[in-house]
């Protein structure tokens, strides 16, 4: 297992790499769900503002 | 009204930008003295050696004259979007790519060609080889402009923005890659006594492409940015 | 019409789209990881290691697709960009701006994956040459993009706007390429390549093709969440989305209700 992680005394670079591609491509793979759910949240909040202003006169 | 010919307006607006440099002469230098400051810089940043600024010369005064061209390419459209006769211009009857063409001509000639000419001032200051002189001057020919129409596609792109300083560098930075590469590339072969002719061959035929497409793409970008 | 036409007109409209695309959306994300942990698997695991390059040659699972995906992204954002300049359809301007970071990312970890590679083959992070410093003008073309795209108010403005840049890209990146070739000739830079001249052996191709496989599902799977949250911006006025919202259980509504 140690081998594995140390993969020919280039692991740090291997493990780098693949750290990388995960963190980044998480990064973006979370993005539009933060960004979905921003935008139904400032939609909704907006709508009750209006329905609000509707029913108090 | 009946609108006048083409040719007219062409000449027209040609003469009203003129007239426009002409009455802000003072801020037509200011390309100018940043090359200057660029190009002094260097040799405090890596001594004064002969051997070493002759090496960089090229490359430097390239870099120091697209910079200078950058700073001037936001003034393009700033003034006339400003006062409303870029929406008048857009609104004319006459081929919108054209006058657009007229405008960058006059842009190439008030900021680019006095870079041109204290290049040969600059080339002196950096030990630039005589022999390369010659060169730098034709692939600064052929440089500026390309740099001019390029620039100007991008500038129509972020005309409608209040601060574009950053971003139309970022637009353009890709986009001239290619023009500095064969630009100094000419240069440094010919410093190395290399044949030169391909690179500049090259810039000139990438000069012929853009005359041709430029005017049309800053014309559509332009009406995109101003719907 | 054609039942293919009428559906694909169907999907231009953006509330089928949003369902469409919500529908798909677990599925190609469950495809992507799956695909993606086999490949990873076979690229880390299964394949020998290179008789040149030792264990280092295993970041080629990570960079060559990305590499490959930087690419295609590019070429996907641009055909979007041509439709929605063309015929104007809105869905096109949606899908070519979310493309952009994805391809942006894409290009972040190739970039930074090759020099990761870079540092214990060429002994150096960074080398001048064709293909790395192609990729890094390729950055700077999508960061031109998202930034554009974000600076002008408009948002339909700003995506055909953002839309044409990505196109004038189209005509600058072969360009761009060939010189950036021509340079190192010029400069005797260096000449090794990571993928070298030996042909690659199967065990080490599969996991290869996995990874790309997987990177191309991903990249789907991306641009269709980010289509549709683009999508409900976009429409934020429009009664379906609304409905969604409202529909939607908020932290801020049980406190205030």
């Amino acid at each position: 297992m140690a081998e594995f992680f140390h993969m020919g005394g280039y692991g740090a670079y291997v493990w780098a790499a693949y750290a990388v591609f995960v963190v980044v491509l998480l990064a973006d793979a979370l993005a539009p769900l933060w960004q979905r759910r921003g935008t139904l949240r400032d939609i909704a909040a907006r709508l009750r503002r209006e329905s609000k202003r509707k029913t108090t006169p | 009204m009946k609108p006048g010919t083409t040719s007219a307006a062409c000449v027209a607006l040609l003469r009203r930008d003129l007239a426009l440099t002409w009455r802000r002469r003072g801020d037509a230098l200011n390309p100018l003295l940043f090359a200057v400051i660029v190009v002094a810089l260097f040799p405090f940043a890596l001594g004064p050696e002969a051997q070493v600024l002759e090496r960089i010369a090229a490359g430097t005064i390239f870099v120091a004259v697209l910079l200078a061209a950058l700073l001037s390419l936001d003034s393009l459209f700033r003034s006339d979007l400003d006062d409303g006769s870029l929406e008048q211009l857009v609104l004319s009857p006459h081929p919108l790519s054209l006058l657009l063409a007229c405008k960058i001509a006059i842009h190439w000639l008030t900021t680019a060609l006095p870079l041109i000419a204290i290049a040969p001032l600059l080339a002196m200051l950096l030990h630039l080889p005589d022999s390369v002189l010659p060169v730098l001057l034709a692939a600064l020919a052929l440089a500026t402009p390309l740099l001019s129409l390029i620039g100007a596609i991008c500038v129509a792109l972020t005309v409608a923005l209040r601060r574009s300083g950053m971003l139309l560098t970022l637009l353009v930075l890709p986009l001239i890659v290619p023009v500095l590469i064969f630009g100094a590339g000419a240069c440094n072969a010919a410093q190395a006594g290399l044949p030169y002719a391909a690179p500049l061959l090259w810039l000139g035929a990438w000069l012929v492409l853009a005359l041709v497409l430029a005017p049309l793409a800053t014309a559509a970008a332009l009406k995109i940015s101003l719907t | 019409m054609n039942p293919l036409v009428l559906w694909f007109h169907k999907l231009g409209s953006p509330p089928y789209f949003y369902r469409f695309a919500g529908r798909f959306l677990p599925w190609l994300y469950a495809i992507a990881l799956v695909s993606g942990a086999i490949g990873l698997y076979g690229g880390l695991v299964v394949a020998p290691a290179d008789y040149q390059q030792g264990d280092s040659f295993r970041m080629i699972y990570v960079h060559v697709p990305c590499a490959w995906m930087s690419l295609f992204v590019y070429a996907f954002m641009a055909a979007n960009a041509f439709v929605a300049l063309v015929w104007r359809i809105k869905l096109s301007e949606t899908l070519a701006m979310a493309s952009a970071p994805v391809g942006a990312a894409f290009t972040f970890i190739t970039l930074v994956t090759g020099s990761l590679w870079g540092k214990p083959m060429w002994g150096t992070w960074w080398t001048w040459d064709a293909r790395l410093t192609s990729e890094l003008v390729l950055l700077f073309l999508y960061l031109g993009v998202i930034g554009l795209y974000h600076a002008i108010e408009d948002v339909r403005q700003a995506a055909r706007a953002a839309a044409f840049l990505a196109l004038i890209g189209v005509v600058n990146l072969p360009i761009v390429h060939y010189s950036v070739v021509w340079w190192n000739t010029l400069h005797q830079g260096q000449t090794v390549s990571l993928m070298g001249q030996s042909k690659i052996s199967q065990s080490m191709l599969w996991p290869l093709l996995t990874m790309a496989f997987a990177t191309h599902v991903y990249f789907f799977a991306s641009l269709l969440a980010r289509a549709r949250a683009a999508l409900l911006a976009l429409e934020s006025g429009k009664d379906w989305v609304r409905a969604i919202a409202l529909a939607q259980p908020t932290r801020e509504a049980s406190a205030h209700g």
